[in-house]
Protein backbone atom coordinates (compact mmCIF):
# COMPACT_ATOMS: atom_id res chain seq x y z
CA UNK A 1 0.00 0.00 0.00
CA UNK A 2 1.12 3.43 -0.74
CA UNK A 3 1.55 5.97 2.01
CA UNK A 4 1.03 9.60 2.16
CA UNK A 5 3.81 11.13 0.06
CA UNK A 6 4.92 13.67 2.87
CA UNK A 7 4.23 14.05 6.52
CA UNK A 8 3.01 17.96 6.90
CA UNK A 9 4.03 19.74 10.25
CA UNK A 10 1.02 21.28 11.46
CA UNK A 11 0.12 23.84 14.60
CA UNK A 12 -1.72 22.12 17.02
CA UNK A 13 -5.54 21.94 17.40
CA UNK A 14 -7.01 24.41 19.25
CA UNK A 15 -9.69 22.66 21.52
CA UNK A 16 -12.72 25.11 21.02
CA UNK A 17 -12.25 24.31 17.50
CA UNK A 18 -13.16 20.38 18.22
CA UNK A 19 -16.00 21.37 19.73
CA UNK A 20 -16.69 24.11 16.88
CA UNK A 21 -16.55 21.48 14.27
CA UNK A 22 -18.37 18.74 16.12
CA UNK A 23 -21.82 20.81 17.13
CA UNK A 24 -21.60 22.04 13.67
CA UNK A 25 -21.68 18.65 12.20
CA UNK A 26 -24.68 17.89 14.83
CA UNK A 27 -26.80 20.99 13.70
CA UNK A 28 -25.88 19.39 9.96
CA UNK A 29 -27.51 16.20 11.25
CA UNK A 30 -30.73 18.34 12.20
CA UNK A 31 -31.16 20.47 8.94
CA UNK A 32 -34.41 18.98 7.17
CA UNK A 33 -33.96 17.37 4.07
CA UNK A 34 -36.02 15.98 0.97
CA UNK A 35 -36.71 12.59 1.54
CA UNK A 36 -34.04 11.66 -1.29
CA UNK A 37 -31.19 13.39 -0.01
CA UNK A 38 -32.00 11.75 3.43
CA UNK A 39 -30.64 8.46 1.86
CA UNK A 40 -27.74 9.19 1.11
CA UNK A 41 -26.86 12.41 3.75
CA UNK A 42 -24.15 11.01 5.22
CA UNK A 43 -23.81 10.45 9.61
CA UNK A 44 -21.65 13.82 9.90
CA UNK A 45 -21.48 13.75 13.42
CA UNK A 46 -20.12 10.07 13.05
CA UNK A 47 -17.76 11.28 10.75
CA UNK A 48 -16.42 14.29 12.48
CA UNK A 49 -15.95 11.85 15.82
CA UNK A 50 -13.67 9.77 13.33
CA UNK A 51 -12.03 12.10 12.22
CA UNK A 52 -10.57 13.38 15.74
CA UNK A 53 -10.65 9.79 17.45
CA UNK A 54 -7.89 9.54 14.44
CA UNK A 55 -6.14 12.41 14.70
CA UNK A 56 -6.66 13.57 18.11
CA UNK A 57 -6.93 10.86 20.17
CA UNK A 58 -6.12 12.41 23.48
CA UNK A 59 -9.06 14.77 23.04
CA UNK A 60 -12.00 12.95 21.17
CA UNK A 61 -12.14 9.32 22.55
CA UNK A 62 -15.05 6.85 23.38
CA UNK A 63 -16.61 8.85 26.06
CA UNK A 64 -16.96 11.82 23.49
CA UNK A 65 -18.65 9.59 21.04
CA UNK A 66 -20.87 8.15 23.54
CA UNK A 67 -22.08 11.47 24.67
CA UNK A 68 -22.50 12.75 21.27
CA UNK A 69 -24.33 9.84 20.49
CA UNK A 70 -26.77 10.39 23.54
CA UNK A 71 -27.48 13.75 21.62
CA UNK A 72 -28.10 12.05 18.34
CA UNK A 73 -30.37 9.49 19.81
CA UNK A 74 -32.91 12.06 21.21
CA UNK A 75 -32.83 14.58 18.66
CA UNK A 76 -33.49 11.18 16.08
CA UNK A 77 -36.22 9.82 18.39
CA UNK A 78 -33.53 6.50 18.19
CA UNK A 79 -33.92 3.75 21.29
CA UNK A 80 -31.54 5.98 24.36
CA UNK A 81 -28.21 4.27 23.60
CA UNK A 82 -28.74 2.80 20.51
CA UNK A 83 -26.53 5.55 18.70
CA UNK A 84 -24.02 6.03 21.84
CA UNK A 85 -23.86 2.05 21.50
CA UNK A 86 -22.56 2.19 17.76
CA UNK A 87 -20.70 5.55 18.23
CA UNK A 88 -18.41 4.34 21.30
CA UNK A 89 -17.33 1.11 19.16
CA UNK A 90 -16.69 2.87 16.00
CA UNK A 91 -14.62 5.43 18.56
CA UNK A 92 -13.08 2.25 19.83
CA UNK A 93 -12.02 0.69 16.00
CA UNK A 94 -10.79 4.29 15.44
CA UNK A 95 -8.83 4.64 18.67
CA UNK A 96 -6.78 0.51 17.46
CA UNK A 97 -6.79 1.68 13.77
CA UNK A 98 -5.76 5.22 13.79
CA UNK A 99 -2.05 5.13 13.59
CA UNK A 100 -2.61 2.82 10.32
CA UNK A 101 -5.29 5.46 8.92
CA UNK A 102 -3.42 8.14 9.03
CA UNK A 103 -0.37 7.09 7.53
CA UNK A 104 -2.10 6.01 4.60
CA UNK A 105 -2.81 8.58 1.29
CA UNK A 106 -6.21 9.88 1.19
CA UNK A 107 -7.52 7.33 -1.45
CA UNK A 108 -6.50 4.79 0.75
CA UNK A 109 -8.14 6.18 3.41
CA UNK A 110 -11.68 5.83 1.54
CA UNK A 111 -11.98 2.05 2.22
CA UNK A 112 -10.95 2.45 5.73
CA UNK A 113 -13.41 4.87 6.71
CA UNK A 114 -16.20 3.65 4.85
CA UNK A 115 -15.74 0.35 6.00
CA UNK A 116 -15.90 1.82 9.82
CA UNK A 117 -18.60 3.75 9.31
CA UNK A 118 -20.34 0.44 7.90
CA UNK A 119 -19.52 -1.37 10.65
CA UNK A 120 -21.00 1.72 13.25
CA UNK A 121 -24.78 1.81 11.17
CA UNK A 122 -24.85 -2.41 11.33
CA UNK A 123 -24.60 -2.43 15.04
CA UNK A 124 -27.51 0.69 14.91
CA UNK A 125 -29.30 -1.51 12.51
CA UNK A 126 -28.49 -5.13 14.64
CA UNK A 127 -29.89 -3.06 17.89
CA UNK A 128 -33.04 -1.99 15.41
CA UNK A 129 -33.15 -5.37 14.87
CA UNK A 130 -33.19 -7.07 18.09
CA UNK A 131 -34.99 -4.29 20.16
CA UNK A 132 -38.07 -3.52 17.56
CA UNK A 133 -37.66 -6.16 14.92
CA UNK A 134 -37.55 -4.10 11.94
CA UNK A 135 -34.71 -4.14 9.48
CA UNK A 136 -34.70 -0.96 7.48
CA UNK A 137 -33.25 -2.12 4.03
CA UNK A 138 -30.06 -1.77 2.46
CA UNK A 139 -30.35 1.87 0.93
CA UNK A 140 -29.70 3.11 4.59
CA UNK A 141 -26.13 1.89 4.19
CA UNK A 142 -25.89 4.31 1.17
CA UNK A 143 -25.01 7.06 3.58
CA UNK A 144 -21.69 4.94 4.94
CA UNK A 145 -20.60 5.72 1.26
CA UNK A 146 -21.20 9.06 0.52
CA UNK A 147 -19.24 10.23 3.84
CA UNK A 148 -16.30 8.11 2.63
CA UNK A 149 -16.33 10.14 -0.64
CA UNK A 150 -16.66 13.41 1.60
CA UNK A 151 -13.52 12.19 3.72
CA UNK A 152 -10.89 14.12 1.89
CA UNK A 153 -12.93 16.90 1.28
CA UNK A 154 -13.33 17.00 4.97
CA UNK A 155 -9.63 16.24 5.79
CA UNK A 156 -8.99 19.13 3.70
CA UNK A 157 -11.05 21.22 5.41
CA UNK A 158 -10.17 20.45 8.94
CA UNK A 159 -6.92 20.85 8.49
CA UNK A 160 -6.90 24.69 7.00
CA UNK A 161 -6.57 26.21 10.46
CA UNK A 162 -3.61 23.86 10.98
CA UNK A 163 -1.70 24.90 8.21
CA UNK A 164 1.27 27.68 9.32
CA UNK A 165 0.90 30.50 7.67
CA UNK A 166 3.86 31.43 5.35
CA UNK A 167 6.38 33.40 7.92
CA UNK A 168 7.05 37.23 6.50
CA UNK A 169 10.55 36.96 7.39
CA UNK A 170 11.60 34.59 5.05
CA UNK A 171 13.31 35.60 1.99
CA UNK B 1 3.86 1.87 38.13
CA UNK B 2 6.47 2.66 35.50
CA UNK B 3 4.06 4.34 33.18
CA UNK B 4 2.85 6.98 35.66
CA UNK B 5 4.75 9.61 33.93
CA UNK B 6 2.39 8.68 30.91
CA UNK B 7 -0.62 7.54 32.46
CA UNK B 8 -3.96 8.74 30.07
CA UNK B 9 -6.31 6.87 32.84
CA UNK B 10 -8.02 3.32 31.89
CA UNK B 11 -7.14 1.71 28.65
CA UNK B 12 -9.52 2.09 25.49
CA UNK B 13 -10.88 -1.76 26.09
CA UNK B 14 -12.11 -0.58 29.56
CA UNK B 15 -13.82 2.40 28.13
CA UNK B 16 -15.19 0.12 25.55
CA UNK B 17 -16.75 -1.84 28.05
CA UNK B 18 -17.93 0.50 30.53
CA UNK B 19 -19.45 2.48 27.63
CA UNK B 20 -21.08 -0.40 25.86
CA UNK B 21 -22.36 -1.56 29.36
CA UNK B 22 -23.79 2.08 30.46
CA UNK B 23 -25.93 2.06 26.62
CA UNK B 24 -26.99 -1.57 27.07
CA UNK B 25 -28.78 -0.49 30.09
CA UNK B 26 -30.05 3.19 28.72
CA UNK B 27 -31.19 0.59 25.82
CA UNK B 28 -32.76 -2.05 28.13
CA UNK B 29 -34.40 0.41 30.42
CA UNK B 30 -35.69 2.45 27.40
CA UNK B 31 -37.44 -0.74 25.73
CA UNK B 32 -39.21 -2.19 28.82
CA UNK B 33 -39.50 0.64 31.21
CA UNK B 34 -39.73 4.10 31.19
CA UNK B 35 -37.30 5.65 34.30
CA UNK B 36 -35.58 7.79 31.45
CA UNK B 37 -38.52 9.83 29.84
CA UNK B 38 -37.77 13.05 31.91
CA UNK B 39 -34.05 12.52 31.37
CA UNK B 40 -34.92 12.27 27.47
CA UNK B 41 -37.41 14.86 27.70
CA UNK B 42 -34.32 17.70 29.54
CA UNK B 43 -32.06 16.85 26.96
CA UNK B 44 -34.52 17.24 24.37
CA UNK B 45 -35.46 20.60 25.93
CA UNK B 46 -31.31 21.35 25.77
CA UNK B 47 -31.00 20.39 22.35
CA UNK B 48 -34.31 22.40 21.02
CA UNK B 49 -32.52 26.12 20.73
CA UNK B 50 -30.21 23.66 18.05
CA UNK B 51 -33.16 22.23 16.03
CA UNK B 52 -34.53 26.03 15.75
CA UNK B 53 -31.30 27.33 13.87
CA UNK B 54 -31.02 24.23 11.78
CA UNK B 55 -34.35 25.15 10.69
CA UNK B 56 -33.49 28.84 9.98
CA UNK B 57 -31.78 28.40 6.55
CA UNK B 58 -35.00 25.83 5.29
CA UNK B 59 -37.76 28.69 7.13
CA UNK B 60 -35.60 31.59 5.27
CA UNK B 61 -35.58 30.08 1.59
CA UNK B 62 -39.28 29.20 2.28
CA UNK B 63 -39.81 33.09 3.28
CA UNK B 64 -37.74 33.81 -0.28
CA UNK B 65 -39.87 31.58 -2.00
CA UNK B 66 -42.94 33.22 -0.59
CA UNK B 67 -41.68 36.68 -1.26
CA UNK B 68 -40.53 36.06 -4.88
CA UNK B 69 -43.62 34.03 -5.48
CA UNK B 70 -45.68 35.32 -8.78
CA UNK B 71 -49.12 37.69 -8.15
CA UNK B 72 -50.75 35.56 -10.52
CA UNK B 73 -50.30 32.37 -8.95
CA UNK B 74 -51.40 33.87 -5.54
CA UNK B 75 -54.42 35.21 -7.16
CA UNK B 76 -55.21 32.19 -8.69
CA UNK B 77 -54.91 30.72 -5.67
CA UNK B 78 -57.26 33.00 -3.94
CA UNK B 79 -59.69 32.60 -5.82
CA UNK B 80 -60.10 28.61 -5.60
CA UNK B 81 -59.28 29.24 -2.01
CA UNK B 82 -62.29 31.40 -1.47
CA UNK B 83 -64.73 29.10 -3.89
CA UNK B 84 -63.49 26.75 -1.59
CA UNK B 85 -64.48 28.70 1.47
CA UNK B 86 -68.09 29.11 -0.25
CA UNK B 87 -68.30 25.35 -0.71
CA UNK B 88 -67.22 24.44 3.34
CA UNK B 89 -69.42 27.24 4.52
CA UNK B 90 -72.23 25.44 2.52
CA UNK B 91 -71.16 22.27 3.82
CA UNK B 92 -70.58 23.69 7.62
CA UNK B 93 -74.11 25.19 7.36
CA UNK B 94 -75.69 21.34 6.86
CA UNK B 95 -73.49 19.81 9.34
CA UNK B 96 -74.47 22.53 12.04
CA UNK B 97 -77.89 21.68 11.08
CA UNK B 98 -77.35 18.13 11.40
CA UNK B 99 -75.39 18.36 15.03
CA UNK B 100 -78.43 19.91 16.70
CA UNK B 101 -80.34 17.34 15.00
CA UNK B 102 -78.07 14.61 16.55
CA UNK B 103 -77.18 16.49 19.87
CA UNK B 104 -81.30 16.56 19.54
CA UNK B 105 -81.84 12.94 18.72
CA UNK B 106 -78.66 12.16 21.40
CA UNK B 107 -80.85 14.06 24.13
CA UNK B 108 -83.56 12.16 22.93
CA UNK B 109 -82.21 8.96 23.64
CA UNK B 110 -80.41 10.36 26.43
CA UNK B 111 -77.13 9.55 25.78
CA UNK B 112 -73.99 11.70 25.84
CA UNK B 113 -73.37 14.34 23.51
CA UNK B 114 -70.17 14.16 21.93
CA UNK B 115 -67.75 16.93 23.19
CA UNK B 116 -65.96 18.87 20.23
CA UNK B 117 -62.90 18.83 21.94
CA UNK B 118 -60.36 22.23 22.24
CA UNK B 119 -57.76 21.56 19.57
CA UNK B 120 -53.99 23.42 19.13
CA UNK B 121 -52.28 24.06 15.92
CA UNK B 122 -49.10 22.61 15.72
CA UNK B 123 -46.37 22.80 12.91
CA UNK B 124 -43.89 19.79 11.87
CA UNK B 125 -40.50 21.17 12.24
CA UNK B 126 -38.55 17.75 10.89
CA UNK B 127 -38.94 14.27 10.34
CA UNK B 128 -36.91 12.40 11.91
CA UNK B 129 -34.18 10.58 10.96
CA UNK B 130 -34.76 7.04 12.59
CA UNK B 131 -35.39 5.08 9.91
CA UNK B 132 -37.17 2.37 11.80
CA UNK B 133 -39.97 4.20 12.74
CA UNK B 134 -42.19 7.02 10.92
CA UNK B 135 -42.24 9.72 13.30
CA UNK B 136 -42.35 13.97 12.99
CA UNK B 137 -41.63 16.69 15.85
CA UNK B 138 -43.94 19.31 16.25
CA UNK B 139 -43.19 22.75 17.42
CA UNK B 140 -46.12 22.54 20.26
CA UNK B 141 -45.32 20.75 23.68
CA UNK B 142 -46.12 21.00 27.31
CA UNK B 143 -46.65 25.18 27.24
CA UNK B 144 -49.58 24.63 24.59
CA UNK B 145 -50.92 21.96 26.69
CA UNK B 146 -50.37 19.08 24.55
CA UNK B 147 -51.31 15.94 25.91
CA UNK B 148 -49.58 12.31 24.80
CA UNK B 149 -51.89 10.54 23.66
CA UNK B 150 -53.92 13.53 21.93
CA UNK B 151 -54.80 12.57 18.55
CA UNK B 152 -53.20 14.63 14.92
CA UNK B 153 -55.22 15.30 11.94
CA UNK B 154 -54.68 17.56 9.29
CA UNK B 155 -57.85 19.14 6.64
CA UNK B 156 -58.02 15.66 4.97
CA UNK B 157 -57.83 13.03 8.13
CA UNK B 158 -56.23 11.90 10.90
CA UNK B 159 -52.33 11.89 10.87
CA UNK B 160 -51.31 9.91 13.80
CA UNK B 161 -51.02 10.82 17.87
CA UNK B 162 -48.89 12.51 20.28
CA UNK B 163 -45.94 9.78 21.69
CA UNK B 164 -44.10 11.91 24.04
CA UNK B 165 -44.49 15.88 25.31
CA UNK B 166 -41.56 17.81 25.44
CA UNK B 167 -41.78 21.16 27.19
CA UNK B 168 -41.00 23.33 23.94
CA UNK B 169 -41.96 20.08 21.34
CA UNK B 170 -43.64 16.93 20.94
CA UNK B 171 -43.07 13.62 19.06
CA UNK B 172 -45.99 12.02 16.83
CA UNK B 173 -46.03 9.15 15.59
CA UNK B 174 -47.56 8.84 12.32
CA UNK B 175 -50.09 6.22 11.67
CA UNK B 176 -48.15 4.58 9.27
CA UNK B 177 -45.42 3.83 11.78
CA UNK B 178 -44.64 0.19 11.86
CA UNK B 179 -47.77 -1.73 13.95
CA UNK B 180 -49.49 1.84 15.18
CA UNK B 181 -53.12 1.05 15.13
CA UNK B 182 -55.94 2.73 14.30
CA UNK B 183 -59.34 1.58 15.16
CA UNK B 184 -61.63 2.23 12.44
CA UNK B 185 -64.85 1.60 10.44
CA UNK B 186 -65.54 1.10 7.00
CA UNK B 187 -68.12 3.89 6.14
CA UNK B 188 -70.16 2.29 3.75
CA UNK B 189 -71.41 -0.72 5.93
CA UNK B 190 -69.89 0.18 9.63
CA UNK B 191 -68.10 -2.73 9.23
CA UNK B 192 -64.93 -2.42 12.44
CA UNK B 193 -61.47 -3.40 12.14
CA UNK B 194 -58.08 -1.91 13.08
CA UNK B 195 -55.64 -0.88 10.91
CA UNK B 196 -51.87 -1.12 10.28
CA UNK B 197 -49.09 0.96 9.61
CA UNK B 198 -46.43 -1.00 7.28
CA UNK B 199 -43.54 1.37 8.19
CA UNK B 200 -41.48 1.14 5.20
CA UNK B 201 -43.91 2.70 2.81
CA UNK B 202 -46.70 5.27 3.22
CA UNK B 203 -49.80 2.83 3.13
CA UNK B 204 -51.69 0.91 6.04
CA UNK B 205 -52.55 -2.92 5.92
CA UNK B 206 -56.43 -3.83 6.98
CA UNK B 207 -55.64 -6.93 9.11
CA UNK B 208 -57.78 -9.50 10.66
CA UNK B 209 -60.28 -9.04 7.85
CA UNK B 210 -61.48 -12.88 7.02
CA UNK B 211 -61.97 -13.68 3.45
CA UNK B 212 -65.73 -13.46 3.24
CA UNK B 213 -65.62 -9.70 4.57
CA UNK B 214 -67.80 -7.02 2.31
CA UNK B 215 -64.77 -4.63 1.58
CA UNK B 216 -64.44 -3.48 -1.47
CA UNK B 217 -61.05 -0.99 -3.35
CA UNK B 218 -62.83 2.43 -2.89
CA UNK B 219 -64.31 2.36 0.62
CA UNK B 220 -63.54 5.06 3.03
CA UNK B 221 -62.41 4.13 6.86
CA UNK B 222 -63.15 6.26 9.24
CA UNK B 223 -62.30 6.56 12.67
CA UNK B 224 -64.45 4.45 14.86
CA UNK B 225 -63.58 6.39 18.28
CA UNK B 226 -63.48 2.88 20.22
CA UNK B 227 -59.89 3.61 21.22
CA UNK B 228 -60.91 6.46 23.50
CA UNK B 229 -57.87 8.57 21.51
CA UNK B 230 -59.29 9.29 18.12
CA UNK B 231 -62.87 11.28 18.04
CA UNK B 232 -65.09 9.16 15.99
CA UNK B 233 -66.02 10.05 12.19
CA UNK B 234 -62.56 11.33 11.24
CA UNK B 235 -61.51 9.81 7.38
CA UNK B 236 -58.68 7.71 8.22
CA UNK B 237 -57.69 5.96 4.73
CA UNK B 238 -59.38 4.37 1.38
CA UNK B 239 -59.00 0.85 0.24
CA UNK B 240 -56.56 0.33 -2.15
CA UNK B 241 -56.15 -3.35 -2.86
CA UNK B 242 -57.94 -6.38 -1.87
CA UNK B 243 -56.67 -9.58 -2.14
CA UNK B 244 -58.90 -12.56 -1.16
CA UNK B 245 -56.62 -15.30 -1.50
CA UNK B 246 -57.78 -18.10 0.08
CA UNK B 247 -54.13 -19.47 0.80
CA UNK B 248 -54.30 -17.38 3.70
CA UNK B 249 -56.55 -17.20 6.39
CA UNK B 250 -57.59 -13.30 6.47
CA UNK B 251 -57.58 -11.62 3.26
CA UNK B 252 -54.83 -9.00 2.29
CA UNK B 253 -56.14 -5.35 2.01
CA UNK B 254 -53.79 -2.61 1.71
CA UNK B 255 -55.31 1.41 2.78
CA UNK B 256 -53.92 4.51 1.01
CA UNK B 257 -53.61 7.23 3.77
CA UNK B 258 -56.82 10.24 3.24
CA UNK B 259 -54.74 12.51 5.41
CA UNK B 260 -51.45 13.95 3.74
CA UNK B 261 -49.47 11.87 6.24
CA UNK B 262 -46.08 13.29 4.91
CA UNK B 263 -47.53 16.10 2.69
CA UNK B 264 -48.29 19.26 5.07
CA UNK B 265 -46.39 21.36 7.42
CA UNK B 266 -49.37 22.62 9.65
CA UNK B 267 -51.51 20.15 11.91
CA UNK B 268 -54.30 20.17 14.65
CA UNK B 269 -53.52 18.44 17.47
CA UNK B 270 -57.47 17.25 19.08
CA UNK B 271 -56.88 17.17 23.37
CA UNK B 272 -58.29 13.71 23.91
CA UNK B 273 -61.75 13.10 25.05
CA UNK B 274 -63.05 11.63 27.70
CA UNK B 275 -61.38 7.73 28.48
CA UNK B 276 -63.64 4.82 27.59
CA UNK B 277 -65.15 3.07 30.50
CA UNK B 278 -63.02 0.85 31.75
CA UNK B 279 -63.31 -3.16 29.85
CA UNK B 280 -65.19 -5.36 32.83
CA UNK B 281 -63.51 -7.69 34.52
CA UNK B 282 -63.51 -11.20 33.24
CA UNK B 283 -65.57 -13.44 35.01
CA UNK B 284 -63.88 -15.93 36.78
CA UNK B 285 -65.09 -19.12 35.35
CA UNK B 286 -67.10 -18.73 31.91
CA UNK B 287 -70.02 -20.06 32.30
CA UNK B 288 -71.35 -22.25 29.20
CA UNK B 289 -73.01 -19.49 26.56
CA UNK B 290 -76.75 -20.42 26.36
CA UNK B 291 -79.11 -18.83 23.92
CA UNK B 292 -79.81 -15.80 25.35
CA UNK B 293 -83.35 -15.17 23.76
Amino acid sequence: MEIAPKEEILLPVKPGFIALSLFSAFLLDLLPLGSFIEWIRPDFVAMLLLYWCIHQPLRVGIGTSWVFGILVDVADGTLFGEHALAYSLMAFIALVLRRRVSMLSLDHQFTHVTLILLIMQAVVVLTGFVAKDIFVGWAYFLGSLTAGLLWPGLTYLLKLPQRPKPDPDRI
Amino acid sequence: MEHELFSRGPSPAVRLTFFILLSLLLLVSDVHYSYLKTLRAGIATAIYPLQRIAMMPVELLGAIGDYTQAQSSLIKENAILQKQNLEDREALLRYRALQQENDHLRQLFGAKARVDAPSVMAEILYDERDPFSRKVIVDKGLQAHVIAGSAVIDNAGVIGQVLQVYPFSSEISLITDKDHPTPVQVLRNGLRAIVFGFGSSNLLDLKYMSLNTDIRPGDLLVTSGLDGTFPAGLPVATVLTVDKNPVYAFSRITCKPAAGVNRYRQVLILAPGSPPPPIPAAKPEPSPVRGKK
